[in-house]
C-alpha cells in the first residue's frame, strides 16, 4: 500500500481512537476503583456536551479572547462532574453498594432513563450548534490532506488525560490509597482507608471526564437528544477490550480500534460497522479478562 | 413433593384457565398486551433460569432476536407460515445458537459474562442493519400465522393466535419449573454460592451453566417468536438493539425471582407501565419507566413477587424451599 | 394474603380498571393521532417541526381560517381532536401503540409516521384494524410494492423516496455534467434509508448519464455515528467531485461541521436529497452550493399559491422561524385528511361521510395540498405522485437567510415510476415510460 495511504490511516485512526479513549476513560476509572459499570456515563457525556455548547454560544456572544472558550469546556466539565458525582453517588450508589453488581448496573440504567429525560426538560429538543472553537486552531496538511487540529489536538489532550491519570495513581498518596481499595476494598478499610469517601471521589473523577468527552465534542457535533444512548456502547466495548479498569488498556483498544476502523473506512467499507465488535468478541475469546488487566485468582 | 401439592402448578393451571376466560372479556389491544408479555415474560424467564446460577445476560435480545427473525425469514422466503413450524423452528435455531456460544460462554462469570453476551448482540445487530437481504432497519413483514389446517383470517386469527401462544406458555413455564424443581435445577444454585466447592462435590459447574443457557436461549427463541407472530412484523431496533436486552433485564428485576410465575407478571406490569407512561407523558415516558425501575430496586429489591411471598408467610404458609431466594 | 399486600393487590386491579376504561371516545369529533419524534434523535430537525406543522393546520381547521379550498370549520363539519404521541423505539412499540391508539382510544385517523421502519412494520396492521392511515414522511417505495400490495386504508401523500434520488440524477445531468466527469462517491447512512437512497441515485444515474462512473466503494457509516474523520479523509482523497448523501438531522450537522473544518465543501459537489432542512437550520453556516430538493421547505419558497403563502407567514409568527419540509409533510397529511372528509361529505349529501365513504373520496384523487398538487396515481391510488424541485441553497445576505437558486422542476410523471411498477425495477430497467419533455 502506498505509505501516503497508511499515513493517513494512522493519522485519523489515532483521532478516531482519541475520541473513544475520551468517551471510555471516565467509565474505565470507575470501572476499576468501584468495580461496577456505570450506564449513566452516557448521560454524562450527554450534559457535558449540552453544557458546553449553551455555555460556548454565550460566550461567543461576548467579545472576550477566543481561547477562553477551552477553560469554558473544562469548566463545565468539572461543574458536572462534582454534582454528578455528588447526586449520583450519594444519592443512589451509595446505598446499593451492598447489592449484587448486576442490580448496581441496572440502578444505573434507569438513571440513565430517567437523566435522558431530564436532558429533554432543560434543554428542550432543539439541537445546540457551537462549532466555532473548531476553526480556532487552524488546520495541518498531511500526506496531502487538510486535517483540522481541533480533531489533531484530541489526540493530545487523551495523551495529556492518560498520563496525568497514571502519574496520579502511581506517582501520589492518593493513588495509593486507591491501589489499595483496588486491590482489597475490605482490607483498605479496616487499615483506615476513607473508602467512601474514595469511592465519591472516584466517581467524581470518573464522571468529569466523561463531562469532558461531551464537552471536548460538542463543537464538532450537532448537539442533540440521542448522542449518549450511542456512546454507551462504545464505551462499553472499550472498557472490555482494554480491560475491565486499565488506564493503560483502554488507551492501547482505543488506537487499535481506530486504527482498525480507519483501515476499514479506507480500504473495506462494509466492514467499518462491526470492526468494534469484532475486536470485542476476539479479544474476549483470546483473553478474556482484557488486553491489560491481571487475571484474578479464584477464591474458594 | 407430589403434583397435587405444587403451588406454582396449580397457580400457573389456574393462570392458563384465567387467560383463555379472558380472551373473551378484554379488548383486542388488552389482548395484544397480554400476548406480548408472554413473549417478554418467556424470555425473563430464561434470564431467571440464568439467575440462578448468579448470571446475567445484557444480550438476550440476541435469542429473541434470532427466534423472531427465523420466524419472519421463514415466512418471506420459504413461505412457510405454520405457527407450529416456525416456532419450533424459532426456538431451536436459538436453542442451537445458545449451544454454540455456550461453550465459550460458560467460562465467564459476573459482569464479563453480561457483556460479552451484549458484544454478541451487538454482532447480530450489525449483520442485520447491513444485509438488505434481511431487510435491513426496515425489518420483515410476515404473512398472516396458520395452524396446520386452519388458516384464519383477521380478528380470528388474533384470537387463534392468543389461545396458542397461552397453551404453548403455560406448557413451557410447567416445564421450566419442573426442571428448577429437579435435583439438576437446585444444583445450579450453589454455582452461585461457591463453584469451586461444587467442583469438588463431582458437578461440573461449567456444564451447568451451559446447561441452563441453553434453557435460557431455547426461551428467548421461544418469546422472540411468540413476539414475532404477535407483531407481525420483525425489525433490529426493536428486537436486537442493546436497550431492548436491558428491558428484559428491567422485567426480570420487576419480577423478582421467586417463582416461575413472577416473570409474566412482571412482564404485564411493565406493559401497562409503559402504555400509561406513553399514553399519559408523551415526552418524558422514559422518564417514568426509569424511575418505575428505581423505585422497585430501592424499595423491593427481590421484585414484584416478593410482596407475594411476604404475603405468604406472614399468613403462615411458608413458600416452597427450592423457590426461595436469598436476598 | 395479609391485608398490606390485599390493599396493594387491589390498588393494582383499581388502576387496571382505570387504564382499561380509558377508552371511550367522544363521536363528535374526528380524533386524529400523530406519531412522530418526540425523543431520540430523531426529534429535533423532523419530529419536532412536524409537530409544530400539525398543530398549526388543526388549529386553523377547527376555527375555519385554512384559505380555500379548505376554508370549512373542521373536518366534515366535525372538530379535530389531536393526539400527538412518540415514535421513538422501533417497529414492535409501534404496532403496539398503533393498536392501543385505536382500540383503546378509538382513532379515527392516523397521520404521521417519519421512518421508513415504522411504516413498514404498522403497514399491515393498519389494514387489519381498519383504521385510514396517512403515512407523511417514510421513504420506502415497499409499502405498496411489497407489503400491502392491495391497499385498502393506507394512503401516502407524499413521494416515495425514489422520486426524490431520481429527481437528484436528472438534476445532475442537466446542470453538471461537464463539471462532474470523475464520477460521483456516495456517503450514506447504513440504514435501510441510506442504502435505498443510494440504490436509487446510483441507478438513475447510470440510466441518464453512462458516461459518469461512481466509485467502487462507497462510504456507508453507522446511523448517528457523529464522528466522520475518516470518512471525510475518504472523500477528500476521492477523485470524484460529486458526492450524494442522504444524510439528515444531527448526523448531517456534525458531517458539514467537520467537513468544513477541513475544507471538504469548497473541494466537492454535494446531492442531499433531505438537505433542505438542515439548510434551513444552520443558516449560514450551511455550505454554499450544495444541491438539496423541494417542493417543499425552502423550495416552497416562491410558490404563489393561497394556501402556501397561508402556511409560510403564519408558521413564521407562531414558531419564529420558516417552515422545513417535516412540517409541510406533516400539515399535508391533515390537508389530505380534511380534503377527503370533505370530498365525502359533499358526495353523502351533506351528511358526516362512513370511513369507506372517506376513502373512496381519497382513492386516485387529484387535490391541492399546501405547496403543491398531489395525484394519488400509485399504489391502487394510495400512493401519492408530486413534482420534484431541485436547484442550490445559498445564503442571501440581503434577505438574512437561506434561499434557493436555480430551480429547476421535474414533474410527478418524470421522476416516479408508471402505476404497476415496482419502483427499483423501474430504475434499474432504465426508468422506461418516465415524461420528462
Amino acid at each position: 500500500m502506498d505509505p501516503e495511504l497508511l499515513l493517513i490511516i494512522l493519522v485519523d485512526g489515532l483521532v478516531y481512537g482519541s475520541y473513544l479513549f475520551m468517551v471510555a476513560v471516565g467509565l474505565t476509572v470507575i470501572c476499576g476503583v468501584q468495580k461496577l459499570l456505570n450506564v449513566t456515563h452516557g448521560a454524562l457525556y450527554a450534559f457535558g456536551a449540552y453544557l458546553a455548547a449553551t455555555l460556548l454560544i454565550l460566550y461567543f456572544r461576548v467579545d472576550w479572547p477566543e481561547y477562553g472558550a477551552f477553560a469554558v469546556m473544562l469548566l463545565a466539565a468539572l461543574f458536572l462532574g462534582v454534582v454528578f458525582g455528588l447526586i449520583i453517588e450519594r444519592g443512589l450508589l451509595r446505598h446499593l453498594y451492598h447489592e449484587d453488581e448486576h442490580i448496581i448496573v441496572l440502578a444505573t440504567f434507569a438513571a440513565f432513563l430517567v437523566l435522558e429525560d431530564v436532558l429533554l426538560l432543560i434543554w428542550g429538543t432543539d439541537p445546540y450548534l457551537a462549532p466555532e472553537p473548531l476553526g480556532l486552531l487552524g488546520s495541518t496538511e498531511i500526506a496531502g490532506l487538510p486535517f483540522d487540529n481541533y480533531s489533531l489536538s484530541m489526540v493530545l489532550l487523551s495523551a495529556v488525560v492518560a498520563s496525568v491519570l497514571w502519574y496520579g495513581l502511581n506517582r501520589t498518596q492518593f493513588g495509593k490509597l486507591l491501589l489499595a481499595v483496588i486491590y482489597d476494598r475490605e482490607l483498605a478499610q479496616a487499615m483506615g482507608i476513607n473508602v467512601n469517601r474514595i469511592f465519591l471521589l472516584t466517581f467524581m473523577l470518573g464522571s468529569f471526564l466523561g463531562a469532558l468527552g461531551g464537552a471536548y465534542q460538542a463543537p464538532a457535533i450537532s448537539v442533540q437528544p440521542g448522542i449518549g444512548v450511542e456512546v454507551i456502547v462504545l464505551a462499553f466495548a472499550v472498557v472490555v477490550i482494554g480491560g475491565m479498569g486499565s488506564i493503560p488498556g483502554a488507551l492501547i483498544g482505543s488506537v487499535i480500534v481506530g486504527v482498525a476502523r480507519a483501515f476499514a473506512v479506507h480500504q473495506e467499507p462494509a466492514l467499518e460497522l462491526f470492526v468494534i465488535y469484532l475486536i470485542m468478541a476476539t479479544v474476549l475469546i483470546v483473553r478474556p479478562q482484557g488486553l491489560f488487566a491481571p487475571a484474578k485468582p479464584r477464591t474458594i | 413433593m407430589s403434583w397435587r401439592q405444587d403451588k406454582t402448578l396449580w397457580g400457573l393451571t389456574l393462570g392458563l384457565a384465567a387467560l383463555l376466560l379472558l380472551n373473551f372479556v378484554v379488548p383486542d389491544w388488552f389482548r395484544n398486551i397480554l400476548t406480548l408479555s408472554l413473549a417478554r415474560g418467556s424470555v425473563a424467564l430464561g434470564l431467571l433460569v440464568l439467575w440462578r446460577c448468579g448470571l446475567i445476560s445484557f444480550g438476550h435480545a440476541l435469542y429473541f432476536g434470532f427466534g423472531a427473525y427465523t420466524v419472519g425469514l421463514m415466512s418471506r422466503y420459504l413461505g412457510i407460515t405454520d405457527a407450529f413450524l416456525t416456532i419450533a423452528c424459532g426456538v431451536v435455531t436459538a436453542g442451537l445458537l445458545a449451544y454454540g456460544l455456550g461453550f465459550l460462554l460458560r467460562q465467564y462469570r459476573g459482569i464479563f459474562f453480561a457483556l460479552l453476551n451484549m458484544a454478541f448482540s451487538m454482532i447480530l445487530y450489525g449483520v442485520l442493519a447491513k444485509l438488505e437481504e434481511l431487510g435491513s432497519t426496515d425489518g420483515i413483514s410476515l404473512e398472516a400465522t396458520t395452524y396446520l389446517w386452519y388458516a384464519p383470517l383477521g380478528a380470528e386469527n388474533k384470537t387463534a393466535l392468543f389461545v396458542f401462544a397461552v397453551i404453548l406458555t403455560w406448557g413451557v413455564a410447567v416445564l421450566v419449573h419442573l426442571y428448577l424443581r429437579s435435583t439438576l435445577g437446585n444444583m445450579t444454585t450453589a454455582v452461585r454460592e461457591n463453584e469451586i466447592r461444587l467442583g469438588y462435590l463431582g458437578y461440573s459447574g461449567e456444564r451447568a451453566v451451559h446447561a441452563k443457557y441453553v434453557i435460557s436461549g431455547l426461551l428467548g427463541g421461544f418469546g422472540g417468536a411468540i413476539a414475532v407472530l404477535t407483531i407481525g412484523h420483525v425489525d433490529p431496533d426493536s428486537m436486537v438493539y442493546w436497550p431492548v436486552s436491558g428491558d428484559f433485564v428491567f422485567i426480570a428485576i420487576l419480577s423478582g425471582t421467586g417463582n416461575v410465575v413472577a416473570p409474566f407478571i412482571g412482564a404485564l406490569m411493565y406493559e401497562l407501565i409503559r402504555t400509561y407512561a406513553f399514553d399519559q407523558f408523551p415526552g418524558i415516558w422514559q422518564l417514568i419507566m426509569g424511575g418505575t425501575l428505581l423505585a422497585i430496586i430501592m424499595f423491593l429489591p427481590n421484585g414484584l413477587w416478593s410482596l407475594v411471598d411476604r404475603g405468604r408467610s406472614r399468613a403462615g404458609a411458608g413458600a416452597l424451599p427450592a423457590e426461595r431466594e436469598e436476598g | 394474603m395479609s391485608a398490606s399486600s390485599r390493599t396493594r393487590f387491589m390498588a393494582l386491579t383499581a388502576a387496571l380498571a382505570v387504564l382499561l376504561a380509558a377508552g371511550a371516545a367522544s363521536a363528535q369529533t374526528v380524533k386524529v393521532a400523530v406519531p412522530t419524534f418526540l425523543t431520540g434523535g430523531g426529534a429535533p430537525t423532523y419530529g419536532v417541526p412536524a409537530k409544530n406543522g400539525v398543530e398549526l393546520v388543526v388549529r386553523a381547521i377547527n376555527e375555519g381560517t385554512l384559505p380555500a379550498p379548505y376554508n370549512s370549520v373542521g373536518m366534515a363539519g366535525r372538530k379535530v381532536d389531536l393526539v400527538v404521541y412518540d415514535e421513538t423505539g422501533g417497529g414492535t412499540k409501534q404496532v403496539t401503540e398503533l393498536r392501543n391508539k385505536v382500540q383503546k382510544e378509538g382513532v379515527d385517523v392516523v397521520a404521521g409516521y417519519i421512518s421508513s421502519g415504522s411504516c413498514a412494520a404498522i403497514a399491515r396492521v393498519a389494514e387489519e384494524l381498519q383504521v385510514l392511515t396517512l403515512l407523511s414522511v417514510c421513504g420506502t417505495p415497499r409499502i405498496f410494492e411489497e407489503l400491502v400490495k392491495e391497499p385498502k386504508y393506507l394512503f401516502r401523500i407524499i413521494n416515495h423516496s425514489t422520486g426524490g434520488n431520481v429527481g437528484a440524477a436528472h438534476y445532475v445531468v442537466r446542470k453538471l455534467r461537464g463539471e462532474v466527469k470523475d464520477g460521483y462517491i456516495g456517503i450514506n447512512q447504513n440504514y435501510a434509508w441510506g442504502q435505498d437512497a443510494w440504490r436509487d441515485f446510483n441507478l438513475a444515474m447510470q440510466t441518464l448519464a453512462p458516461e459518469l462512473k461512481p466509485a467502487n466503494k462507497q462510504q456507508f457509516p453507522k446511523l448517528f455515528s457523529g464522528q466522520y474523520g475518516t470518512e471525510i479523509s475518504v472523500l477528500l482523497r476521492a477523485k470524484q467531485k460529486l458526492v450524494h448523501s442522504s444524510f439528515w438531522g444531527g448526523d448531517l450537522e456534525a458531517f458539514i461541521a467537520q467537513g468544513s473544518a477541513r475544507g471538504l465543501f469548497k473541494r466537492k459537489r454535494f446531492v442531499l436529497p433531505v438537505g433542505e432542512i438542515t439548510a434551513n437550520r444552520l443558516g449560514k453556516k450551511f455550505p454554499p452550493g450544495q444541491l438539496a430538493r423541494g417542493p417543499y421547505g425552502l423550495y416552497a419558497e416562491g410558490i404563489d399559491t393561497p394556501l402556501n403563502k397561508w402556511f409560510r407567514s403564519e408558521f413564521r409568527k407562531a414558531y419564529k422561524q420558516p417552515p422545513s419540509s417535516p412540517a409541510y409533510h406533516y400539515a399535508d397529511s391533515i390537508v389530505a385528511a380534511k380534503y377527503a372528509y370533505d370530498t365525502a361529505m359533499k358526495a353523502n349529501g351533506g351528511k358526516f361521510p362512513s370511513t369507506d365513504q372517506v376513502i373512496k373520496a381519497l382513492e386516485h384523487a387529484t387535490f391541492d395540498i399546501l405547496a403543491a398538487k398531489v395525484k394519488m396515481a400509485l399504489g391502487k391510488g394510495h400512493q401519492a405522485v408530486t413534482s420534484d424541485r431541485w436547484g442550490y441553497a445559498e445564503w442571501d445576505d440581503a434577505k438574512g437567510e437561506i434561499v434557493v437558486k436555480d430551480v429547476v422542476e421535474f414533474k410527478a410523471e418524470c421522476v416516479n415510476p408508471p402505476e404497476g411498477v415496482n419502483a427499483a425495477d423501474w430504475v434499474k430497467g432504465g426508468m422506461k415510460g418516465a415524461k420528462c419533455d
